[in-house]
Parts: structure tokens; sequence; C-alpha cells
């Protein structure tokens, strides 16, 4: 639990790790109350790229924070421009088109893949391997440029709308969506090869960062860093949204709690989007991309909705709390990483620095949707 | 089933059994509103509800279980959704200006497959806005009190670090408030 950091004179002292960090992957800053080389107390200091996009969203009308739910999280944005838009559909009762449907979660998958894919080579790196780095960028690269394609930003995507899409695939996508599957499938293989056995690599990772199941539950923490403490929580199995129940894929869980089994549960999790992928490609219904009937003027009836979703760092939920006008009187975003993030005050005490850092990186950080 | 039990503990906060009257609905609030029947799409809201339970339909709002307390019994419910084994998914705040009342809503939902979402709600007059922390019981409250904190100045009595999380350290504005001007 995170409290004023007293110095005990003589006895200790304090390290600040950021906000300018490289192993912080953003603006974020850890003080640390250090006994030589073990961490006695840390506290997070947020809100350096802090921008109050609950704010804007009450002062915008649903349309007009479409992008700005594409800047929370820039490495996993479909997620969260998906969850936004399965909310205000919610909340006015908009049917989707099935084919809509099914791109939508073809490309969060992508997304998903990429988001992992980075989170992959930058971990490996804060180990000390750079190689492994390489080789990530340049799969995402592919998924990048295949996004690129028919949403028309690489990273920060506004591609969905209420009750569709913007934009349909075209052949040339759905090609090399194919293509990049056996291509991606080869890869896992040899980033498997490259790193997971490698000595150094399991040393860093095995039995460190522990983080129990309950400490996840009472910090709130999910998506990998819950399923790396053995619990079997997906929000597409466990509160189906989308069409993500007419898919076949499995949720990997480890018992092991430690940075190794997050690490695992992200890889599985790629093939698993893979699969998802591949079977989204072989459904993928025909038909129109926008619903016929749709409200000009979006105005959800008066009440209070939430949505959850999956992205790729974790549940992240939307409520928006409707007095029946064209903007929302409350958007509130539950950030996964903010919850996840939350537990490493305690979960970092008595370890060493090295190992501390280990475990940050496990825990997949993005700062920018951390502070939202 | 978890809801079932959960609903029953909640309402056991509630000594008086009388009906919940529900301001949403439009009418027909004589039946028990919290016996399962499912809520019509709410028309206008003019007053605030009264203390009680109320079940929802997941596919329309989301959540399961929708209740709303005096900020006295907050700790009592925790501590019954803490047994259940939920877990604590956000915290966060409503600025009702017009009611001169501001509210704390707390998200509660649970990891295995016999889902079921609860939401807790508790006002607090907006003058003098104050209610206890849950930090004691979930740890991870501590951050989202002191942004709920930062964003609309209400005081959690007991918390062991309230100072401003994502807003600057020196700031004493509360922008989610909606009287704030930038």
């Amino acid at each position: 639990m995170s409290g004023p950091i007293h110095i005990q004179p003589g006895e200790t002292f304090i390290l600040n790790v950021g906000p300018q960090h490289p192993a912080t992957h953003g603006v974020l800053r850890v003080k640390m109350e250090m006994d030589g080389e073990y961490i006695v107390k840390a506290e997070t200091v947020l809100g350096y790229i802090h921008r109050m996009h609950e704010l804007m969203g009450e002062n915008r009308t649903y349309p007009q924070v479409l992008p700005n739910l594409s800047r929370l999280d820039y490495l996993g944005a479909l997620g969260y421009t998906h969850g936004h838009v399965l909310a205000v559909e919610r909340a006015s009762g908009i049917e989707v088109p099935e084919r809509a449907e099914y791109i939508r979660v073809i490309t969060v998958e992508l997304n998903r893949v990429a988001s992992h894919l980075f989170w992959f080579g930058a971990f490996v790196m804060d180990l000390g391997g750079f190689t492994p780095l390489m080789y990530a960028i340049e799969d995402r690269e592919y998924i990048l440029d295949m996004l690129e394609a028919v949403t028309g930003s690489r990273l920060t995507y506004c591609y969905y709308r209420f009750g569709g899409l913007y934009n349909d695939i075209d052949d040339e996508f759905i090609d090399r969506a194919r293509a990049f599957i056996p291509r991606m499938r080869k890869s896992l293989k040899k980033y498997d090869a490259l790193v997971t056995g490698n000595i150094i690599f399991r040393k860093r990772l095995e039995g460190i960062g522990p983080i129990s199941a309950e400490m996840c539950r009472k910090y709130g923490a999910t998506g990998p860093v819950a399923r790396g403490s053995g619990i079997n929580f997906d929000v597409r199995k466990n509160e189906p949204y989308s069409v993500y129940p007419e898919f076949d894929f499995d949720v990997p869980v480890y018992d092991e709690c430690d940075s190794l089994a997050r690490y695992y549960v992200r890889m599985e999790e790629m093939e698993q989007s893979l699969r998802i992928i591949e079977q989204g490609l072989d459904k993928l219904p025909e038909g129109p991309i926008m619903p016929k009937k749709k409200p000009k003027l979006i105005k959800p009836p008066v009440g209070d909705y939430y949505q959850a979703v999956e992205t790729a760092r974790g549940s992240f939920g939307i409520r928006i709390v409707s007095d029946g006008t064209k903007n929302a009187y409350r958007f509130k975003l539950r950030s996964p990483t903010y919850s996840n993030m939350s537990l490493f005050d305690e979960a970092c005490e008595g370890m060493m620095i090295m190992d501390a850092l280990a475990l940050m990186g496990s825990l997949d950080l993005v700062i920018p949707e951390i502070d939202r | 089933m978890i809801k079932d039990t959960v609903l029953q503990s909640l309402r056991g906060l509630f000594p008086d059994p009388e009906p919940v009257v529900e301001e949403i609905v439009t009418e027909a609030a004589e039946g028990d509103e919290a016996e399962g029947e499912k809520k019509k799409p709410a028309k206008k809201k003019k007053e605030p509800r009264n203390n009680g339970v109320i079940e929802h339909d997941y596919a329309q709002y989301g959540y399961d279980i929708d209740v709303q307390l005096d900020p006295g019994e907050l700790l009592a419910a925790v501590m019954i959704i803490d047994k259940a084994g939920f877990f604590l998914e956000s915290v966060t705040g409503v600025d009702w200006i017009k009611e001169e009342q501001l509210e704390v809503v707390y998200d509660f939902s649970r990891y295995d497959f016999d889902t079921c979402r609860v939401v807790i709600r508790t006002r607090t007059p907006r003058a003098k806005p104050k209610v206890p922390t849950i930090s004691k019981i979930y740890p991870g409250a501590n951050w989202h009190e002191r942004e709920t904190h930062d964003f609309f100045g209400i005081k959690f009595d007991g918390h062991p670090h309230l100072v401003p999380l994502l807003l600057p350290e020196d700031a004493d504005f509360h922008p989610l408030l909606k009287d704030f001007k930038p």
C-alpha cells in the first residue's frame, strides 16, 4: 500500500526511478526507499501525462470522443475504441451487422498480437537482450501496415463507428492476413527458441515478482497479470461480447504467479489470437458494414451503462451515465493497467531493484493509459 | 448462483422490506421491483432514487445488481461483497449538481464464470462530501479513491494517503465537478 515515505536517517536512501527512465517505457516515476539493493518501500507517482479524457468525454458528443479512446493506449488502441462503440451501442440499442462485428474481432486480435509483440521485445530488452526487439518489431510492422491500409492510421486508430465500421476490408487485407498467420506461427517458434530457454532470461524471471491470486483480487488486476496467477478470467469468455462466443479459442492460465508465468501467458495468447483471426477469416460473412437504421444523432436514454472488454492489457471498462442529451453526463474509463500497476507498490517490497524492474516489465505498462 | 446469495445478503442491509419505489420506472412500480422483474427503459429521472437493491438486466445495462445505500452502510455492504469473492473493478464519482449531491460509485465483478457485476452507490452532500474509505478492505481502492478525490473533492474518511494522484501535487481544483471553470 502506498503511503508517505519517511527517511530513516543513515539507514536508507530514496531512489527515484523515472519519470524519465527507459525501463518504465513512459513517464512514470517510482519513489523507492532503498536499503542497499533492496526496496524497503515504494510509492508510485502518476499523472505526468494526465490529459483528463473523462472531462473531454463530457464536453464532446459521443462520436467526437471516438478518437480520444485510441489515445489511451497507443499499442492496443483498437480494443479501447471497441469498448467505447460497444458501450454506446448498448446504451442506445444500435444493432451491428454481423460482418462488421467479425471485422472488428479480426482487427482487434491483430492489434492484440501487435501489442504483445512490442511488449515481448521491450520486455526482453529490459532484461538485457536487445535482438528479439528487432525481430518483434519486424513482425509488428507487418500488422501495422496491414491495419494502416484499412484504418488509415498506424497506431491511433479511429476505425469503428457506432453501428459498424468506417471502411470495409478488401481482398488484399484478407490475403495479407492469411499470409500473416503461418508467418507469425513460425516467428513464435523462433522467439521460443531464441528466448524462452535462455538461462539468463529464466534466472531473471523464475520465481521473481510473485503476485498471488488473492492480491490480484484485492487490487482488481485483470488480463495476463491475473492469468499468470492462476485466475481463469478473460472478459471474452466470462462476459462474452461481440461475436466472441462463435470462436473456438483457449485462455492460457498459469499457476506459477511469477514473471515467467506472465510471459508464457502473453506468448500463448498470441497463438490464440492467431486462431481467432484464422477462424474469423474463414467465417467472415458477406453483408453491409453499417446498419440500415441508425439514429442520426446519438442520444442514449437516461441511465447508467457499463461495458467491459478484454484489451491486450486486461479488462477495460467504460461507464456512460447519460442524461438523454448528445453529450455524456459522466464518462468513466476504467483502465486495466491502472489496477495492475496499483499492486506494484506492495508487490515489490523487499525485492532487489533489478527484480522489481523485471516485475514492472512483466506488468506490460502503457503509461498514457494509466494516467488517462 | 452467486447472484442470488449476494442479493439476499445485500437486501439484509435494508431493515424494512418495503418495496423499492423506483422513480426511473414509469408508473408500474406497485410490484416488488427487486423480485426479478425486468426494468423498462428509463423515461425521465426526476428525483434521486431511494436506497435499496435493484436487479438489472445485464444485456441492457452491463451489470446485474445495483445497490444504493447511505455512506454509513457502505463498509457493511463492501464486506459482504469481499466475502463473496468479488474483485474491485473501479471507484468513481458522479456530480448530481441539481440535487446538490455527489455520488460515489463502486464497481465489483467476479473472476469465475458465475458472472455477476455489482454496482454500489452512495450519495453524499455536495457541500461537505465525505465517505468512509474501503481501502482497508480492498487495498486496490487506495488509488481509485485518490483519483476520485482529485476529480470531485470527495473526502475518504480514514484513507491513509489522500493526496493528488493524477493531478499536480498542489492542485486545489476538482475538474469533474459540473461547476468547474478551467
